[in-house]
């Protein structure tokens, strides 16, 4: 019950794929860096976990000493691009079949040898045991299955923002993400492999085995196998989704000739599985068959699934394994099926990165010493796959599985993260005006604005450092990748989690800094913020000439005008590109007038003047030296 | 337990419309009328009258409130059709006299065979003898056929004449509704349709409180877990409440009952009998329940089903989870090879035990929620099933530590129709 099955055709030891050559910037990265190597080797796939440290260039700010000295022709501050070092999480996840391929390819290009042993786990770590100690040089060093795969669920729980989603086949946004809840305990975890085990978790290391069921993933698939002559999961899958159960299972409208009204069971409900293949000369056809078994299956593992949530008081289930793992299909009858048995009480959760869990846990546990758990992660999209629907059938745009190398990368920050202390409710609180994976409209907009304002971006890359023999190339290089991620997004909006103008520019940022480029717009900004300050006593004195009232309209305005730059909305870089000259002024000029798309400026007023004495102080805008921050609760 | 109930005399009855008037003079003359024009039968709780016929009455030889015969209870199934009979035993003298020549073959048919027709076959085992129903002695008889065969026993029905003793069908089950209409036009009969889960309750409290022929109806395993002394043991269920009653039909509906009016239906999953055998006919071939129950019982699920040993090498200590215990079933026919070297007995015996486990799994946590630690399992799946019964037994005892106990009934699925044919004599 707690195996975590593979899906797939399941490559076996005896026929592994040597015949790829894996392109060493895109695959196994910092490899010259890398240390603490973690596997988790399920029945067809493998995630290998390491830990790197990466070099990259920061700009940093120093202002000078004006005092005393005419500053008319000073810049008030110098920018010092600095190198650092940063912690990296690397997860990379391939098909066993490349499994010797990929350790010959880690052992040529690790250079550090302080590595002695890898973390191992997941139902194939036995099989591949040797082959790893030869190839690498390692020592197997097993965990558990469970242990791990909690551990990876806490993680990426906490720190990957919209890593959690229901899933909705008939709306429009079939991935509805959820914003980070600070507590994430308790919650039932329910691990579809080849059995099923449901988990309690209810600190970060207190989890309990609560119960399990033998009908799972392998069922599905063996008893599939058996019924349909279909040897692969994902044909298996693509059967059902054609089929019909209602004419292999018995409906209680054949039993009752329409519904049961006395329960209010719907006709349409099953009431007995394969209740209709009771004899033995009718043919029925596989994908009726498949679909059936597909029903029975997600049903049960469903009803389960809501006895013990409601045995142990829990309405967070988060689903995972090889049965659900970014299947559009099982998704959607597991929800069904939990949203029957429950009555809506209990939303059927899914998570962006199911697929890693085991792999980071396995990481974390031989990763203690460096405490990862003290830190913040943040998921690196330059270096991430994203989510990626892997039924072709709905959507054909997706890559072919097979050769396929997803990733996932996470970078130390620099500081925790933590909430916003003045928020009333951190966990509904939601930064971005626009959910651009809801609003196709506004989506196309975006990402046309952003790709047409990339040449411009990484032209400025490449001008930001003109003593670099190589800027011109990185900055191609940057171009190619932040428009490659952008067509991602126009395809698959839910990659990342929502989709947002805030999530553009980060993807960008962390494209530009995997080229090196911490900053592009350092030298604009340095001579913007030194033109502001100069103006910065004279826009205080005209703001405290204002009345109160004008001066807090004042300053609201100052805000969205000042906000209007960093955004870089189309209709703004058209402006700057054809008027030079367009500055502060102009920019509040062309705001638009009250009523604001989203205004709360009047409930904001009286706020103001019901909480605080009408005194306080007017603030300068200076242009950020830090990428964007979210917009204001009240744009 | 309650006493055998009385026709008529439960002052918590609901009162139920009528069609007996003061009918007591009703003659003969009526008693050879064969054409069934306006027969309207129903003297049931379903206030369906049909035409305004109610004057002529056959005279009940004791002239009491109680039904016509025949007395019968129907419950049809999505499977099966369950049918009991009350034979009276205590005809007088004058009664078989008077008896019509209808009433007279139904009773000679039923009561003289054990089959009928090539389906149709009479539990001679389950039979009742000498059973007090509504101040009349007689025997209780146990009849099944597939549902299929409905359209022709209607049709059996409607050539008998049956309309014509103005009886009343009680007739409970998805099937009293869902055959409603071919009971009218077909047959001229009017059901009395009841509620399924009432019915399986009155059914089950009435079998129990009145015994099986000087034993007891109830009973359970004793050292379920233990192969060599597990055995079969008389349960008295005097105070059976509260209670969860699985009935496993070809669905499951899992009740929690209370007292005799008060139960809820808990849930229910489609993982029933009808799986079980759905999937043995596409896995094996086979063509009816004995078939596939006989080939299970030859086979071995162990070369079907991946267990915990299978993935652990033994017990999965970490969790408690012996190395006995399925991990995933069918999980072995994952493998080509596997698949290759199963037989049809064992595919059989796996899927006999992946719907029990999961029909105890599901139990087992229904009766954790309702906190009540006595499972009544009844219903069809469980005829000539010991190794499901064990199994469940088994199961039950091993997961709940010792804490639930698994009772079954030897009426097994027949609780509906008894129900039903109480329904008939309390309406009267």
């Amino acid at each position: 019950m707690a195996e975590r099955g593979g899906r797939g055709s399941g490559g076996g030891h005896g026929s592994l794929d040597k015949s790829i050559t894996l392109p060493p910037d895109e695959i196994f990265r910092n490899l010259e860096n890398a240390k603490r190597f973690a596997i988790d080797i399920g029945g067809s796939l493998t995630k290998l976990a390491y830990y790197s440290t990466v070099q990259h260039k920061v700009a940093r700010v120093r202002s000078f000493d004006h005092s005393g000295k005419d500053i008319e022709n000073e810049p008030l501050y110098e920018i010092s691009v600095q190198e650092e070092i940063t912690a990296r999480l690397h997860f990379i996840k391939f098909e066993n079949t490349y499994i010797e391929t990929c350790l010959d390819f880690i052992k040529d290009h690790l250079v550090n040898t302080e590595t002695k042993v890898i973390k191992a786990t997941g139902g194939g770590a036995y099989k591949f045991k040797d082959l790893i100690e030869k190839k690498l040089g390692l020592k197997v060093d097993k965990e558990d299955v469970m242990t791990c795969l909690i551990k990876g669920c806490n993680f990426v729980l906490r720190n990957i923002p919209h890593e959690v989603f229901a899933y909705q086949k008939d709306s429009d946004t079939e991935f509805r993400f959820q914003t980070n809840h600070p507590n994430i305990f308790p919650y039932l975890l329910v691990n579809i492999g080849s059995g099923v085990s449901i988990v309690k978790v209810e600190t970060e290391d207190k989890f309990e085995w609560i119960g399990g069921s033998s009908i799972g993933g392998g069922t599905f698939w063996g008893l599939g196998a058996l019924l349909t002559k279909t040897k692969k999961f994902d044909e298996l899958l693509q059967l059902a989704s054609k089929g019909q159960h209602t004419n292999v299972d018995m409906l209680v409208k054949d039993v009752y000739g329409g519904a049961y009204q006395t329960l209010g069971l719907s006709g349409n409900l099953i009431a007995s599985s394969f209740g209709k293949s009771t004899t033995a000369d009718k043919e029925f056809s596989k994908e009726d068959m498949a679909k059936s078994l597909l029903h029975m299956i997600s049903n049960d593992i469903g009803q389960l699934a809501c006895l013990y949530a409601k045995l142990h008081n829990l309405d967070k289930i988060y689903f995972g394994g090889f049965f659900i793992r970014g299947h559009p299909v099982t998704m959607r009858t597991i929800t069904y099926s939990i949203n029957f048995f429950s009555k809506g009480e209990v939303q059927a959760l899914f998570l962006r990165h199911e697929g890693y869990l085991g792999a980071i846990g396995a990481f974390l546990k031989g990763a203690e010493q460096d405490n990862p758990n003290q830190y913040s992660w943040g998921e690196n999209y330059a270096g991430s796959s994203g989510l990626m629907s892997t039924s072709p059938d709905v959507y054909p745009m997706q890559r072919t599985r097979s050769g396929t190398f997803d990733m996932l990368e996470m970078d130390r920050l620099e500081r925790p993260l933590v909430n916003l202390p003045l928020l009333k409710d951190p966990s509904t609180y939601i930064p971005d005006t626009v959910d651009l994976t809801d609003d196709a409209m506004a989506r196309k907009y975006w990402l046309t604005c952003f790709e047409e304002a990339l040449d411009g971006v990484a032209k400025r890359a490449a001008a930001s450092q003109p003593d670099s023999v190589d800027a011109q190339e990185r900055a191609e290089k940057f171009r190619q990748k932040y428009w490659n991620k952008l067509q991602t997004l126009r395809q698959q909006p839910f990659a990342y989690g929502t989709l947002t103008v805030r999530s553009l520019l980060d993807t960008r940022e962390h494209c530009l800094n995997e080229f090196n480029f911490p900053d592009p717009y350092s030298k604009v900004k340095q001579k913007e913020n030194g033109i502001a300050l100069k103006r910065f006593q004279s826009v205080i004195e005209s703001l405290d000439s204002l009345g109160w009232e004008e001066r807090q309209f004042a300053l609201v305005k100052g805000l969205l005008a000042g906000n209007v730059f960093d955004w870089g909305a189309k209709a703004v870089s058209d402006v700057l590109e054809s008027e030079p000259q367009f500055g502060f002024e102009e920019a509040k000029s062309k705001l638009q007038e009250r009523p604001w798309l989203e205004d709360s400026y009047s409930q904001w007023l009286q706020r103001l003047k019901d909480v605080t004495a009408p005194s306080s102080p007017s603030c300068p805008f200076l242009a950020e030296g830090n990428p964007v921050q979210p917009a204001p609760g009240w744009l | 337990m309650e006493p055998p109930r009385s026709c008529g005399d439960g002052a918590e009855e609901e009162k139920k419309p009528r069609r007996r008037g003061g009918g007591a003079d009703a003659g003969p003359p009526q008693l050879r009328r064969r054409s069934s024009g306006g027969a309207d039968g129903a003297a049931g709780p379903q206030p369906r009258e049909r035409g305004g016929s109610v004057s002529r009455q056959r005279r009940d030889s004791v002239r009491k409130n109680r039904p016509l015969f025949p007395w019968f209870g129907l419950d049809i199934g999505g499977t099966l059709v369950k049918l009991v009979y009350f034979e009276p035993k205590d005809i007088t003298a004058e009664e078989e006299e008077e008896e019509v020549e209808n009433l007279k073959s139904i009773r000679k048919y039923l009561t003289s065979n054990v089959a009928y027709g090539s389906t149709g076959i009479r539990d001679v085992h389950l039979e009742l003898r000498d059973l007090t129903l509504c101040g009349r002695k007689g025997n209780l008889h146990f009849i099944r056929f597939p549902t299929h065969d409905m359209p022709a026993f209607i049709q059996m029905g409607s050539e008998k004449h049956f309309s014509s003793l103005h009886t009343t069908l009680c007739a409970t089950g998805g099937g009293a509704y869902k055959f409603e209409q071919d009971f009218r036009t077909m047959g001229d009969l009017e059901l009395c349709k009841l509620d399924e889960l009432d019915c399986l309750i009155k059914g089950v409290l009435y079998i129990d409180s009145v015994g099986f022929n000087g034993h007891s109806e109830c009973y359970y395993f004793e050292n379920p877990t233990d192969a060599e002394r597990c055995q079969k043991l008389p349960f008295n269920l005097e105070n059976p409440y509260p209670l969860l009653l699985v009935n496993i039909g070809s669905g499951v509906s899992i009740l929690a009952v209370y007292s005799k009016e008060n139960y809820k239906r808990v849930t229910g999953t489609s993982l029933g009998g009808g799986t079980f055998f759905g999937l043995c006919c596409l896995l094996t071939g086979c063509s009816t329940f004995e078939e596939a129950l006989e080939m299970a019982s030859q086979g071995d699920s162990t070369k079907v089903d991946k267990l915990v040993r299978d993935i652990y090498g033994g017990d999965y200590e970490r969790f408690g989870l012996p190395g006995w215990a399925v991990a995933s079933s069918f999980g072995n026919m994952m493998s080509k090879e596997k698949r290759e070297s199963v037989s049809k007995e064992d595919l059989a015996r796996a899927t006999l035990i992946t719907i029990t486990n999961n029909i105890g799994s599901i139990a087992r946590m229904c009766a954790l929620n309702e906190n009540i630690n006595r499972v009544v399992f009844v219903g069809n799946f469980l005829r000539i099933n010991t190794i499901s019964m064990r199994l469940l037994a088994y199961a039950l005892d091993y997961w709940s530590k010792g804490q639930l106990k698994a009772l079954f009934l030897e009426h097994e699925g027949y609780f509906g129709a008894v129900g039903a044919l109480l329904e008939l004599l309390d309406s009267a």
